[in-house]
């Protein structure tokens, strides 16, 4: 569990930091906290050559009002700064929530929100929230700069994005929740902090005893993160009633195609979609 | 200080980072050793080609099995037998590779990078076979000439074939224990160096048993005993595991040998989980002959243990140790149980905390909770029916273990029952969960009684000494694994001297320093080396004594040792410190008698182990949605005689049932169709943490004191882990209300999701 030999760079200019990735394409690897990369290469699973290290990078720290109505998040924001964040709001009680899910407390302190969305792992918290809320995730290269909405970010293959080889991403915009939205968040893993085996992020949009609108993502059930849009059809415009929650999960169990491993087939996943969104829009609504 | 919970000596330095671990410990010029591992679990080996990876720089030397064939395997240290020597484990790969995992060829460079970098330039060329994972099935093929199965035992007391012919009712009964294995902190390691000028090979990082390694590590080079030195640093963790001799281990002190230079090896843990012992993974038949009343008259058993590819250094001692611990507490006069150890493509097993006994008594209480549904007799009431009682103590089973006649040697197992059944407040807890399940809830509780052992001999020695500043050394064969040994040790002798417990040190675990050793296995190290220590305590108080009443010109009557010195009674002034004494007694002083110095050692042999013995009892609370297990509480009882540090005893029991629980809901080794391990990380072995832990109430008792030794004491390292599947199972049972339900483990949530939404009565996982 060594890795096979690397070249490190601790860039402190985003231009310095995009030029390496040009340099080096292919060859190059974003280290953005390494609690995900650092153990792949250790394992020789990743065998990058040079690493470009973003933790020096200014500005990409912080979680931020860039415009009204929405709040952008920068790539090396650690996920306990999310977590214990003082956005407010809904949206601020769904980092809050979906947060303490993040793998342990030393890994909590050391990665970041942009690594795990870059990194793209099915079952990770950060991209079925960034799903949910259809994030705006801002790449950044050499030649330029675009943003692409969570739904095309992530591709339907484990750990797979759409980020080409030279580009950054830096941050995240998220839409600001109105204050009628309710937001639940569920999980279930074998043990406290192991990746989830099937997790659900819920936003709820409230008409007084109905549901107006409602984004529910899954994670663990599929190559990437998903919406649930049948059971989101089943919400939306329905009295907010144990048997309308009820519809929407059996809904979203129905709509996912899971593949198993040796923590859960995929009929036990599809089982725990059920039970998770139940949970999650339980919370949503509360 | 026998018998409070004193501070550990050991804290200090592994607190401050302090702590000199394997790891810690490089020599000038070591070279790396890392380990080609076969990728196949059955094959023929066609080629190894170690071109490429020679051709790295940085890397000396790259062995195959070819550079080793004159090396014999790794020979048994306990219950061997010739019918096993043929499954013994090369220390290379030879013509065949058994297990993914298996060591095939040994890389040397100098860092474990470029190490790493070599070992993967190695290129095996392997013809596959077929690979055999279920050792119940039909047995396959070892080399050409033998089959699998290594070895077939059988033991019997009583009249078995009478007691079922005259029962009442008989029950019969599948169960298995899934593969795990203790997971030490500290991964396994060593460093070897030949020092040139005294011809002694020095091997650093031995655990466990240090004597017996060291005489296996001679007889395997070709060197005396006394050229080669094995020395026990500080250990993270043992549970069986960490500290038998294993492949790598004799590489490392070869390598060392050939190559002329300090070799290093420490292992990753990703090698951890595929290369070191596994565990467990046995699979039972049982018939069970009961009188009307659930007394049970007979008991048939037949099981089959997964030893995986190679039979190691602890031959059958698992297999053997369930066989003749699994009646347990209960009279059960007719028993008859054959063993069958047999050889798979897995990782090879040995022992883990409660060897033999966690699966024993996993089946033997399934049974018990299965007689008393059948019979429809209350779960503690069928245990109490069955218990041996005090009076029949010491009571013989009538089966051997260890090459020792298994004779209970006390025990108040009633009294147990009673005082687990008043603190639980039995019939209140069982009411209010009958209530909560009528109110939805899946709830429930679960008992589990056993017998465990410990202090397994034949010897432990102990030398005491005292310097000139009154500095005590205790000395010892036996070893640490970290469970407290140094403190325990300390507290046995400052007692018995009447000195502060930081005025003494302990030497263990280094093998020039005793003739010799056994160590810390079988919950052994306090019995053992606890009535050597206080044996020799006595023997240093006394000598102290006879030489101040010779320099006190008192007798010795007269004469009292307190607060480290010697002084006449009702005349304080008068006093001779321990360190005067020692001071006193130079080769040529007059004190003199056998030998010079304030020294004793001392002996202890025993031909019996002693047996403590235990009651869980635990309360669980079923997620149906998810399949998973909530421990709502968790109660140990546990009677080890005399607790010598009930603070480490207790830290032993909690750990002991964190490693329990994690056999019985989360750790499992499991493989692919074609023998490919599924679990080599820990994103998949599954260890309990902290968070998944309850709080444990924890009963210590001291009701039934070994009469075979002076401290009374047993040993503690194995009570939390043994009962702890058999609860965990025996309460999901009742939680679904169906008797029965639990016949394997792990009770993983998809299992028991499954369980759950199966819904009738005769579904079993």
């Amino acid at each position: 569990m060594k890795p096979a030999a690397f070249e490190y760079h601790a860039p402190r200019t985003l231009e310095e930091a995009l030029g390496l990735l040009h340099e080096h394409q292919d060859e190059a690897k974003v280290l953005a906290g390494g609690q995900s990369l650092v153990p792949a290469m250790n394992f020789r699973l990743a065998r990058p050559s040079v690493l470009v290290d973003i933790a020096h990078l200014p500005d990409l720290d912080r979680i931020e009002a860039t415009e009204p109505g929405s709040v952008t998040v920068g790539a090396r924001v650690r996920h306990l700064d999310l977590e214990h964040n003082t956005i407010g709001g809904p949206l601020g009680s769904l980092f809050a929530l979906t947060g303490r899910w993040v793998g342990h407390y030393p890994i909590r302190v050391r990665g970041t929100f942009g690594g795990s969305l870059a990194h793209a792992d099915p079952a990770a918290e950060w991209c079925a929230l960034a799903c949910a809320l259809d994030a705006e995730i801002h790449c950044r290269s050499a030649s330029g700069s675009r943003s692409v909405g969570a739904g095309d970010f992530f591709e339907q293959m484990a750990f797979t994005t759409c980020l080409e080889p030279d580009e950054l991403l830096v941050g995240v915009r998220l839409p600001e929740l109105s204050d009628s939205c309710g937001v639940g968040m569920a999980e279930f893993a074998r043990r406290w902090g192991d990746f989830a085996i099937v997790l659900a992020v819920t936003a709820v949009e409230r008409d007084g005893d109905s549901i107006a609108g409602a984004r529910i993502a899954l994670g663990g059930v599929a190559g990437g993160p998903v919406r649930a849009s049948n059971a989101e059809a089943a919400l939306a415009g329905r009295p907010a009633t144990a048997g309308t929650v009820a519809a929407a999960a059996a809904a979203a169990a129905e709509e996912v195609d899971p593949t198993g491993d040796i923590h859960g087939s995929a009929d036990y996943r599809r089982d725990l979609v059920r039970a998770m969104v139940t949970r999650a829009l339980d919370q949503a609504l509360k | 200080m026998i018998g409070e919970s004193v501070l550990r000596l050991e804290d200090q330095p592994l607190l401050r980072g302090e702590g000199r671990f394997v790891a810690d410990i490089n020599l000038p010029h070591q070279l790396h050793m890392r380990i080609v591992r076969s990728q196949v679990a059955h094959g023929t080996i066609e080629s190894i080609d170690a071109a490429e990876a020679l051709a790295v720089p940085g890397v000396a030397a790259v062995w195959t099995g070819a550079d080793v064939a004159a090396i014999p395997p790794i020979d048994f240290r306990q219950v061997g037998a010739d019918q096993m020597v043929p499954y013994r484990q090369p220390i290379l790969a030879q013509d065949r590779v058994r297990y993914v995992g298996e060591p095939v060829a040994a890389v040397f460079a100098v860092d474990p990078y470029v190490a790493e970098d070599g070992a993967e330039a190695v290129v095996v060329e392997v013809s596959g076979l077929a690979p055999l994972l279920d050792a119940a099935g039909p047995l396959g093929d070892f080399d050409g000439r033998l089959d699998t199965e290594a070895y077939v035992f059988t033991e019997k007391t009583g009249d078995v074939d009478g007691a079922f012919g005259r029962a009442e009712h008989v029950l019969e009964a599948d169960f298995s224990v899934g593969r795990h294995t203790g997971v030490p902190l500290e991964c396994r390691g060593a460093v070897a160096v030949h020092h040139r000028s005294t011809g002694t090979l020095e091997f650093l990082g031995a655990a466990k048993v240090p004597f017996q390694n060291r005489d296996a590590l001679a007889r395997m080079l070709g060197l005396p005993p006394s050229g080669v030195v094995l020395r026990e640093a500080h250990v993270g963790g043992g549970f069986g595991v960490r500290g038998e001799l294993y492949p790598e281990d004799v590489l490392v002190a070869l390598a060392a040998l050939r190559l002329g230079r300090p070799v290093k090896w420490i292992e990753d843990r990703q090698e951890h989980l595929v290369a070191a012992n596994h565990s467990r993974d046995q699979r039972y038949r049982l018939r069970v002959a009961t009188d009307a009343s659930g007394v049970v008259e007979g008991l048939e058993v037949e099981f089959v243990s997964d030893q995986g590819a190679y039979v190691r250094t602890h031959g059958a001692t698992v297999a053997t140790l369930a066989a003749a611990m699994l009646p347990g507490p209960y009279r059960i006069p007719n028993y008859r149980v054959t063993g069958r150890v047999r050889l798979s493509n897995k990782t090879p097993a040995g022992t883990y905390r409660a060897p033999g006994r966690y699966e024993s008594t996993f089946v033997r209480e399934r049974a018990l909770d299965a007689v008393a549904a059948a019979l429809g007799i209350d779960r503690a009431e069928i245990r109490r029916r069955n218990l041996i009682g005090s009076e029949e103590m010491p009571f013989e089973r009538g089966v051997d273990a260890l090459g020792t006649p298994v004779v209970y040697d006390s025990g108040q197992y009633e009294m147990m029952l009673d005082r687990v059944m008043a603190h639980i407040d039995y019939r209140a807890l069982t009411d209010s969960l009958a209530e909560r399940r009528a109110n939805g809830e899946l709830v429930g509780l679960g008992l589990g009684f056993f017998v465990e052992k410990s202090g397994l001999g034949p010897f432990a020695g102990s030398r005491i000494e005292v310097d000139p500043a009154g500095r005590v050394t205790v000395t010892t064969g036996e070893a640490s694994v970290g469970q407290g040994f140094e403190t325990v040790m300390a507290q046995i002798c400052a007692e018995t001297l009447a000195v502060d417990l930081d005025k003494v040190s302990v030497v263990h675990g280094q093998t020039d320093q005793m003739s010799y050793g056994m160590g810390a296995f079988a919950s052994r190290a306090t019995v053992m080396a606890g009535t050597a220590t206080h044996a020799a305590s006595v023997a240093l108080r006394r000598r102290a004594i006879e030489v101040a009443a010779e320099m006190l010109e008192a007798s010795p009557d007269d004469l009292e040792l307190v607060d480290g010195a010697v002084r006449v009674v009702g005349s304080p002034t008068q006093a001779v410190s321990l360190g005067a004494i020692a001071s006193s007694l130079g080769p040529a002083s007059p004190h003199v008698q056998d030998r010079p110095g304030l020294v004793t050692e001392e002996w202890y042999t025993t031909s019996h182990m002693n047996y403590p013995y235990g009651l869980h009892a635990g309360v669980v609370a079923l997620d149906p949605d998810t399949g998973s297990v909530g421990i709502e509480r968790y109660v140990i009882a546990y009677d080890i005689g005399r607790a010598i540090n009930p603070m480490l005893v207790e830290g032993q029991i909690v750990g002991g049932a964190a490693q329990g629980f994690g056999g019985a809901l989360f750790e499992d080794f499991s493989y692919d169709e074609i023998g490919q391990p599924l679990v080599t990380t820990f994103m998949d072995y599954l260890m309990p943490t902290a968070a998944e832990m309850p709080e444990l109430e924890i009963l210590l008792s001291e009701d039934a004191p070994s009469p075979l030794n002076p401290l009374g004491v047993k040993g503690a390292g194995e009570g939390g882990t043994n009962a702890c599947g058999a609860v965990i199972a025996s309460a999901v049972d009742d939680a679904l209300g169906r008797p029965g339900a639990v016949c394997s483990l792990p009770l993983t949530p998809e299992r028991l999701h499954t369980l759950c939404r199966s819904g009738g009565a005769a579904s079993r996982v």
